[in-house]
């Protein structure tokens, strides 16, 4: 008698559905992938130990250039329509109810308050960090950014919105500038604030590392 | 590779001098496009998690004028840090003496040693070390000095402006050529 048979079978496996998902995860991570925002102003940022991440949420970002300029982004309309009503009422920007839409609708402002009318007319494409005057932040006496924390604080405070300062400063930016922005924190009563930088290893053998080693979570930064 | 011709020799005969048709396959080895997919997809894992920034928290004390109010330091355990033009760092321990004779030069780079060797020989609770950035210095330096204060684990640590005398003092240094 014959031996029974055995079905040769394929040992290919069909890779249809392997590819299929393969590229329906590629193309989900793509689309959820956040686009890097605010390019208009370049900002070099140093690096520290923290591991925090920044927060995203209720943000008001200050950020400054390498040449100085301040600028200030938000990100809750609400807030900024009423930051909007502040500036008029205590500034004088003379807003009409058209700027503040604009206002509302802008990435970022970048100018004295006496100009800021002409900037919101401004063209997208010209917004950029070297082609804008910047907040005025150079002394004591002209620091436009306590205007702007004071509005700023009485539109979180009255819109109830949690407040998030974020402080954005290019490596090459000089301290005086880094010194009236938070001048202009302090008088307004916001003592607590972030500083956006690149995450950076502990140095190995430092008191830091060793509480690390421990175990130990990071109290004197967390404090 | 996706699919193997396993039919091979089960044809039928056509006769002798009719030649066999060969049946191509329809089918494509989609392996490398699923090493392409999933190669696409960790790269673009990576490259996101990375790119998030981090933030470092800072509080600043309120301003007062009432001397009772002011932290007061223990002057053998403070230590000044001036920071000046070109990452330069100077300190001195305690005041500031006269002439600037215990002024002293050093980088951001080796600042690291100062810290610990001030920090090793003082008494825990008296360890003050004030930072003064001067004009010429840069938010990187403030940032990195700052951050030396979290990587040596010192709890009090201030932030300060800087005097004429002091800021008259790196100025010269820096133009001097600053540390050696």
């Amino acid at each position: 008698m014959s031996r029974p048979k055995i079905a040769r079978k394929s040992t290919a496996v069909d890779m249809t559905a392997m590819c299929d998902v393969a590229f329906l995860l590629l193309s989900f991570f793509i689309l959820t992938a956040k686009p890097k925002s605010s390019e208009n102003i370049t900002v070099e940022t140093p690096s520290s130990v923290s591991s925090k991440v920044a927060p995203e949420k209720d943000v008001t970002l200050v950020s400054i250039t390498k040449d100085g300029k301040v600028f200030l982004s938000m990100d809750n309309p609400e807030v900024k329509e009423e930051v909007a009503n502040q500036i008029n009422a205590n500034n004088g920007a003379s807003l009409s109810p058209a700027d503040i839409a604009a206002f509302k609708k802008a990435e970022f402002f970048g100018t004295p308050i006496s100009q800021l009318k002409s900037f919101l007319q401004v063209p997208a494409d010209r917004l950029k960090s070297d082609l804008l005057p910047g907040i005025p932040a150079i002394d004591t006496l002209h620091n436009e950014m306590v205007d702007w924390m004071k509005a700023i604080v009485a539109a979180h405070a009255s819109t109830g919105a949690k407040i998030n300062i974020l402080l954005k400063g290019d490596n090459l930016a000089k301290y005086p500038t880094f010194k009236n922005v938070i001048t202009a924190f302090k008088k307004s009563e916001q003592f607590k604030f972030q500083m956006v930088t690149n995450a950076e290893g502990v140095p190995e053998g430092t008191d830091l590392w060793r509480k690390y080693m421990r175990g130990e979570t990071n109290t004197a930064a967390e404090e | 590779m996706a699919e193997m011709d396993t039919s091979g020799g089960g044809g039928h005969k056509k006769g002798p001098g009719v030649k066999k048709a060969k049946k191509a396959s329809t089918r494509v080895d989609l392996t490398p496009m699923v090493d392409l997919g999933f190669l696409l997809i960790t790269f673009f894992i990576f490259t996101t998690t990375i790119s998030q920034p981090t933030a470092m928290k800072l509080f600043l004390p309120k301003d007062t004028d009432k001397p009772e109010e002011q932290n007061k330091a223990k002057e053998s355990g403070a230590l000044t840090l001036l920071l000046g033009k070109n990452n330069n760092v100077y300190y001195y321990e305690g005041q500031l003496a006269e002439q600037g004779a215990n002024f002293q030069s050093s980088t951001m780079k080796k600042v690291r040693d100062i810290i610990i060797n001030k920090k090793r020989s003082t008494p825990k609770d008296d360890l003050v070390i004030v930072i003064k950035p001067s004009e010429e210095s840069t938010y990187k330096d403030v940032v990195d000095i700052l951050d030396e204060m979290t990587i040596n684990d010192i709890t009090r640590y201030a932030l300060v402006d800087i005097s004429d005398v002091e800021g008259q003092l790196v100025k010269i240094t820096d133009t001097n050529g600053g540390a050696k």
